[in-house]
């Protein structure tokens, strides 16, 4: 890797890498990302001209921060795993999808599948999130602010998606214990998606999240809850309709 | 997969870079589709001439001579512009009905790609670049064009099963997806006088459109029946003599963004493909709604 394409900012503890995708290819950061050992003093790294690029710092594994300035493809920060990802524009399909553990925050809207299978961490979406949010999402924690499409928490297993805004048609379908807040109108509930009481422990968990995601002037009160019937679990044959 | 393009200027001053935009536009989703790759370009209408683009596998063999012969037949001068593999033939408007069939007489291995006024579509098997190159359409200019690179799946890898598909008059479509019924949608379309080159099934969507215009409805109305009428997978990007139309099925599977300045609109299947265009930094990017339709005319 040709050393001279890198900044090193001596003046903080921790040293700031700047990698500009106009000048080096995105295999040779995303080595780089994976080359960190733990403990290292390269913490802050900073990403140029991502201008749509699939698979920006995916698959990261160390407590590092990272901010991309512009929008990003697909796959941006899949497989998460501690570090927090600043997206500095939109996001293509996928973001975040898998994501185990740390955080991804994008400032603008992100694009269908946000979010996906994730298992941990926070998916922070500052615009709007389309189809499909947090669908199969296995523990991932999602708050959007704007509104999200069509089939969003699909098979949702657990973990918490919050929207600010509204949300499509069929959210939720055959959700299983995932919990969903929506504060705005949901165009329809899918299969086994009904709202449910919103009780103390949820408000405050609400209130946690909204905290985590730095949301402020929104109550957890202005919200509704959604998650599973539970009439989907085993097979029952007077259910074959819903399937 | 495939990757799909599209670019409706606003502002005559980017005019002569239609061209080399859309072929960026194009070439930056090369991976999206391999196969095959093509592209309508819009030129600037001319009150006393149309155009046919065809194709040939032999171009040397089936375009000599056939200026003067095709002229001889229509009774009226044509004049021909050969580009490798395709040519564009132009003639009087009125006689563009009369001259489709007398080049199919002619030289019966000629394909006809499209006509119009203002159309011109070059496809052909081969990475984007390649067919850039090839018909050299940087340097094409025009008020708007589409462009598609290929990753097959409903028929063969073959010129005639690259898109753009003309089925109209300066109409075209490129499509990133599959449809299920176009067999069905196909059947019905012959039944109304509607002719076919391929298996295709773009081609009936193309054709479907083509129809329901005829049937007097504009762009918009015509986008809005294939939500009702075509079954499947479908991105449609559209393009008219004067007008640019999206169209999304409500499933949207099939990535698509858009870009709005005050010089154009722009789609790509990808943001990545819109990322080189003036002012983007600063444009409404947003990604059409599922099952909504959107256009644009001049």
């Amino acid at each position: 890797m040709p050393a001279t394409k890198l900044s090193k900012t001596a003046a903080h503890d921790h040293a700031s890498r700047v990698f500009d995708l106009d000048q080096m290819s995105l295999r040779e950061l995303n080595q780089a990302l994976h080359n960190l050992a733990p403990g290292s003093n390269e913490t802050a790294w900073e990403v140029l001209n991502p201008k749509g690029n699939h698979s920006v710092a995916v698959g990261v594994d160390q407590p590092v921060t990272i901010d991309v300035r512009g929008s990003v493809g697909y796959y941006c920060g899949g497989m998460n795993s501690g570090s927090a990802i600043t997206v500095h524009g939109s996001a293509g399909p996928g973001v975040g999808e898998n994501m185990m553990s740390g955080s991804i925050t994008v400032k603008g809207d992100a694009s269908q599948y946000a979010g996906a299978t994730g298992k941990g961490g926070l998916l922070v979406i500052e615009g709007n999130a389309s189809s499909r949010c947090g669908i199969s999402m296995k523990g991932i924690d999602i708050v959007v602010h704007g509104n999200i499409g069509h089939m969003s928490a699909f098979m949702a297993q657990s973990g918490n998606l919050v929207v600010l805004g509204d949300a499509g048609d069929a959210l939720g379908d055959s959700i299983y214990e995932a919990r969903l807040f929506v504060r705005g109108k949901v165009d329809s509930l899918g299969a086994d998606c009904i709202a449910k009481e919103m009780r103390a422990e949820h408000l405050e968990l609400l209130q946690g999240l909204l905290d985590r995601a730095g949301v402020t002037g929104v109550k957890p009160s202005d919200f509704k809850r959604y998650g599973s019937a539970r009439t989907l679990y085993n097979f029952n044959i007077d259910n074959a309709d819903a399937y | 997969m495939c990757g799909i393009v599209g670019l409706f200027l606003k502002d005559k001053s980017l005019e002569p870079q239609l061209g080399s935009m859309l072929s960026q536009m194009l070439i930056s989703l090369s991976d999206r589709g391999p196969d095959s790759a093509g592209i309508a370009i819009y030129g600037a209408p001319s009150r006393n001439e149309a155009k046919i683009t065809i194709q040939s596998a032999k171009p040397e063999r089936d375009f000599r001579g056939l200026e003067a012969e095709l002229a001889k037949a229509i009774g009226t001068p044509v004049t021909i512009t050969v580009k490798s593999t395709h040519a564009v033939l132009r003639t009087t408007p009125a006689k563009i009905d009369e001259a489709r069939e007398a080049i199919q007489a002619l030289r019966p291995d000629i394909r006809i790609m499209g006509a119009g006024d203002v159309v011109e579509i070059y496809k052909e098997v081969g990475l984007p670049e390649a067919v850039v190159d090839r018909f050299d359409v940087r340097s094409m200019t025009g008020t708007h064009g589409i462009g598609h690179t290929r990753m097959a799946t409903e028929s063969a890898v073959t010129t005639m099963g690259a898109h753009p598909f003309s089925t109209g008059a300066d109409q075209c479509l490129v499509h990133n997806g599959s449809l299920s019924n176009h067999n069905n949608v196909r059947r019905e379309l012959i039944r109304e006088g509607m002719t076919f080159e391929t298996e295709n099934d773009t081609e009936v969507a193309a054709a479907y459109l083509s129809s329901q215009m005829a049937h007097g409805k504009n762009l918009g109305e015509a986008l809005e029946g294939t939500l009702s009428d075509l079954d499947g997978f479908f991105t449609f990007v559209v393009g008219t003599k004067n007008g640019f139309g999206v169209v999304r099925d409500p499933i949207a599977c099939k990535p698509a963004v858009m870009a709005e300045t005050d010089q154009y609109v722009a789609f790509g299947s990808e943001y990545r493909a819109l990322t080189k265009l003036p002012g983007i930094d600063n444009a409404r990017v947003w990604e059409p709604e599922p099952a909504t339709v959107y256009f644009w005319e001049h």
